[in-house]
């Protein structure tokens, strides 16, 4: 497995080779970029969103304070900041912001706009939402000079600048903050490199190149024109013609069919995606609340196995724990093995499955598998784990409810066993460990367990900043989410990109959220 | 006819009241929250704090009797509240679909009448003749073939002979009738195929029951010429029934293009509503549900008012 991974890492380096080589051409000024987003946003407030549909469309007209590399992912880089230090004790950073940086009106970005957006994330005026205000509690804003600003933590907290670089954070301006908080909802009003010319609801998004952008020559887009689609248009629309690229991600039978027909015309992209399927038991129910059937149940599944098989029809791949495979922090594969459910050996696995069953008194084990009615990737996750768990003789019924159905049903705890996922715009241990905490602890803690343990494992690591002490933090907590099996991940995903050979500049990262600004993006033609 | 036009009219007012009432409860008893939807589908870590928060924003903490009496006292002012998913006026939203779904309405029925009249006509006359089989097979074709299904076809064709697709997005007929030609006339063959199938053989039925009628028999007796009879007797009476058809089925096509307009990436009003059901997005269902019963209310006021235009023996009183 951990040879895939490093086939789609040197891959991903081929093909960032290649870009590179195209790098090395001068980028070309000019040309609009069509391309499609799967979902529109509800409205255009970063901080009150949670949605890709929003990124895609709003990220080229927001600047961030510091943003993820999409070169050298998970590097951190600077965007309105022109560099930053931390003190010592890892509790002050400050950040130095460029000159002449100016919203799309022409008016001046200085530190109190920074301050102002912070300020609306961490404590929201009435009537506006900030969806990470949690996540920034412990940072104050401070801005000692118009170029100058200054987070000082009141505790300490790992990942700082990953969370700072959110493509969530844009930044707005101060000034009509004041006149009305809520602005972001219904107007654009950023600094980025692309000013608004019109949002169709339900049709397309247009933006144009901001001339007034702080990175001299850049954009080099005249303009870039999103469709909203289906996801099921979204092969025919750039085999008509009618779009060039799409950044989500596609499936595998997808990139087949665009390769069939237009091969020459193609640039694909293939790589680790910052998003897993889990199976959650749900421990307020019997048998579940028995760490012997939730691990029985995770040791029947063949995931090394299923892999294989389902990374040829769907977006599952890669063999993982709670952190990314291949992510700095993961268990190194030699430790996940050694683990429920991770095990090569699938015959032993589920003999001992088996046995655990036993000991625990189960016979004609019978439950209800709860799952969206969303065909990619999870009604293969759902008819995949059914055959593993009837293996060894387990029944399970597959019954696969629309998203809003489903949501509440899990959020009421309303199931056995439902097969969850979590995504996030980042690796950090923080926000993916967020479905295996307590519900005390987390909204998302659908297993229902009330396990204390793992929440303090996971206070103690978001307090760690040595990376090498987290790191070893974070690999235990793995570990032991992985023997208590509350949620068991299943598989992670893989993104596929399939885009126009002519757009360059673009680098895929393992998050869709990222590198979305399209400042470095050019046409080839 | 003018006082019948009016009860009518005021008619409407009693029924959409109870459109409003019934779809205002029954909708709120549908499991799902559009806030739930919104913040956690992307599978992001969402505190209920935030939850409810937006909760609040949207005046969904509001008590129902609340949320009822703000709704009802918006209605008279054609206020249908905001969409909980855009946070925009309901009346926009829809506004925003009414001319793309009106139009493939429209152009479906034109194709409809202008294949199911004729179509009917001769297969009726020429009964039980090779005209006549192939009429029905082409009539059972029709109704057996999901229109999704066809457009999906028409998809394919258009992308593998002519390596084409029309353009998405929707431009006004005066603004650009080309471009909106080559939006709108794929969805419209795709629906206006099954629409006339279903007319094709209202018409024959109808047609086949009038000329058995004494009068036909009667003016054939004294030697009326055939193109006479069908033209001033048996058409006109004919018709009846299949007008009622056309009515309906274009009424239902304003709101029911479901499928085929996620088909075409049509941004109508039925991708709305199936947008705002997968969302739970109560006040857009409200409004779109009001939206579509007026229709329904006006079309079939139009349809008995043809009814007496055709035959006058129905007096409307």
């Amino acid at each position: 497995m951990y040879r895939a991974i490093l086939c789609a890492l040197t891959a991903s380096a081929a093909v960032a080779f290649a870009a590179g080589a195209a790098e090395a051409q001068a980028p070309k000024r000019g040309g609009t970029l069509n391309f499609s987003v799967v979902a529109e946003p509800p409205n255009y407030d970063c901080h009150g969103s949670t949605t890709f549909a929003l990124i895609h469309p709003i990220a080229p007209h927001y600047s961030l304070l510091v943003k993820f590399d999409g070169k050298d992912y998970p590097k951190v880089v600077p965007d309105l900041a022109e560099s930053w230090t931390v003190s010592p004790d890892g509790m002050t950073y400050t950040f130095k912001l460029r000159g002449g940086v100016k919203f799309h009106d022409g008016s001046p970005l200085t530190s109190a706009d920074v301050k102002a957006t912070y300020d609306r994330i961490i404590a929201p005026p009435q009537g506006v939402v900030s969806i990470r205000k949690a996540y920034y509690s412990d940072l104050g804003v401070e801005t000692p000079d118009a170029t100058t600003v200054v987070f000082k933590l009141k505790n300490p907290m790992a990942g700082v600048l990953e969370a700072l670089a959110s493509p969530y954070n844009c930044v707005y301006s101060a000034a009509k903050l004041k006149q009305n908080p809520r602005y972001p909802e219904t107007e654009i009003f950023g600094s980025g490199p692309f000013t608004l010319v019109g949002h169709v609801k339900g049709t397309s998004w247009e933006g144009k190149r901001f001339d007034g952008y702080f990175q001299q020559g850049k954009p080099y887009l005249d303009g870039y024109k999103i469709f909203f689609v289906k996801s099921a248009a979204v092969v025919p629309g750039i085999l008509g013609g009618q779009f060039d690229a799409e950044f989500r991600g596609r499936n595998p039978s997808e990139r087949s069919q665009l390769l069939d027909k237009m091969k020459d015309n193609l640039a694909v992209y293939e790589g680790p995606w910052v998003t897993n399927l889990m199976l959650v038991f749900n421990t307020t129910r019997k048998p579940f609340e028995d760490v012997r059937v939730r691990q029985a149940l995770s040791m029947a599944i063949d995931r090394w196995g299923g892999s294989e098989a389902l990374s040829k029809i769907s977006i599952l791949k890669y063999v993982g724990g709670v952190m990314r495979p291949g992510y700095a922090m993961a268990l190194p594969e030699a430790d996940l093995v050694k683990l429920p459910g991770f095990a090569k050996d699938i015959n032993k696995s589920r003999e001992d499955a088996r046995k655990l069953l036993e000991q625990a008194g189960i016979k004609d084990f019978k439950f209800k598998l709860l799952n969206r009615n969303v065909p990619e990737p999870y009604t293969p996750a759902g008819v995949y784990s059914i055959d593993q768990w009837r293996r060894i003789g387990v029944t399970a019924e597959h019954e696969q409810l629309e998203t809003k159905l489903y949501q509440d049903r899990v959020a009421s705890g309303d199931f056995d066993v439902a097969v969850e996922f979590q995504a996030d715009f980042m690796d950090d241990p923080t926000a993916q460990f967020s479905k295996f905490l307590t519900k005390k602890t987390s909204p998302s803690g659908y297993s229902g367990h009330t396990d204390a343990k793992i929440d303090e494992m996971y206070e103690k690591q978001r307090r760690t900043i040595d990376v090498a002490e987290r790191t070893k933090l974070v690999r235990e907590m793995d570990r032991y989410a992985l023997e208590k099996a509350y949620n068991v991940p299943l598989l992670w995903w893989q993104r596929i990109i399939v885009n126009h050979k002519k757009i360059k500049g673009w680098h895929m990262t393992p998050s869709h959220y990222l590198w979305q600004d399209l400042a470095d993006v050019w046409l080839d033609q | 006819m003018l006082w019948y036009v009016i009860r009518r009219l005021l008619l409407v007012i009693p029924t959409l009241l109870g459109v409003a009432i019934a779809v205002f409860f029954l909708i709120r008893v549908m499991p799902g929250d559009v806030v739930v939807v919104k913040l956690r589908a992307d599978g992001a870590a969402v505190t209920d704090e935030a939850i409810q928060a937006e909760r609040k924003r949207l005046g969904l903490d509001k008590p129902l009797h609340q949320q009822f009496t703000e709704y009802l006292i918006g209605l008279p002012q054609l206020d249908l509240g905001k969409s909980l998913w855009t946070g925009d006026s309901v009346v926009k939203e829809i506004a925003l679909r009414i001319p793309v779904s009106f139009q493939i309405a429209l152009m479906s029925t034109i194709i409809a009448v202008v294949i199911a009249i004729p179509l009917g006509t001769v297969s009726a006359l020429y009964r039980d003749t090779w005209i006549d089989h192939s009429v029905r097979v082409l009539a059972v074709s029709g109704l057996a073939v999901p229109s999704f299904w066809l457009g999906m076809l028409i998809i394919l064709a258009l992308l593998s002979l002519f390596n084409w697709l029309p353009k998405i997005g929707y431009v006004s007929l005066w603004e650009d009738p080309i471009t909106n030609l080559s939006v709108t006339i794929w969805p419209a063959i795709s629906v206006g195929y099954r629409y006339a199938a279903v007319a094709t053989r209202m018409m024959r039925s109808a047609l086949l029951e009038v000329m058995r009628e004494d009068y036909i028999r009667t003016a054939r007796a004294k030697g009326v010429w055939t193109r006479l009879i069908m033209r001033r007797h048996a058409l006109r009476n004919a018709m009846l029934p299949v007008v009622t058809v056309i009515g309906l089925e274009f009424a239902f096509l304003i709101g029911g293009l479901v499928v085929t307009e996620q088909v075409f990436n049509i941004n109508g009003v039925g991708k709305l509503f199936v947008d705002a059901t997968a969302r739970g997005d109560f006040n857009l269902i409200q409004g779109l549900v009001l939206f579509i019963a007026t229709i329904f209310i006006f079309v079939n006021l139009i349809v008995d008012l043809m009814y007496a235009w055709l035959d006058p023996r129905i007096r409307l009183s």
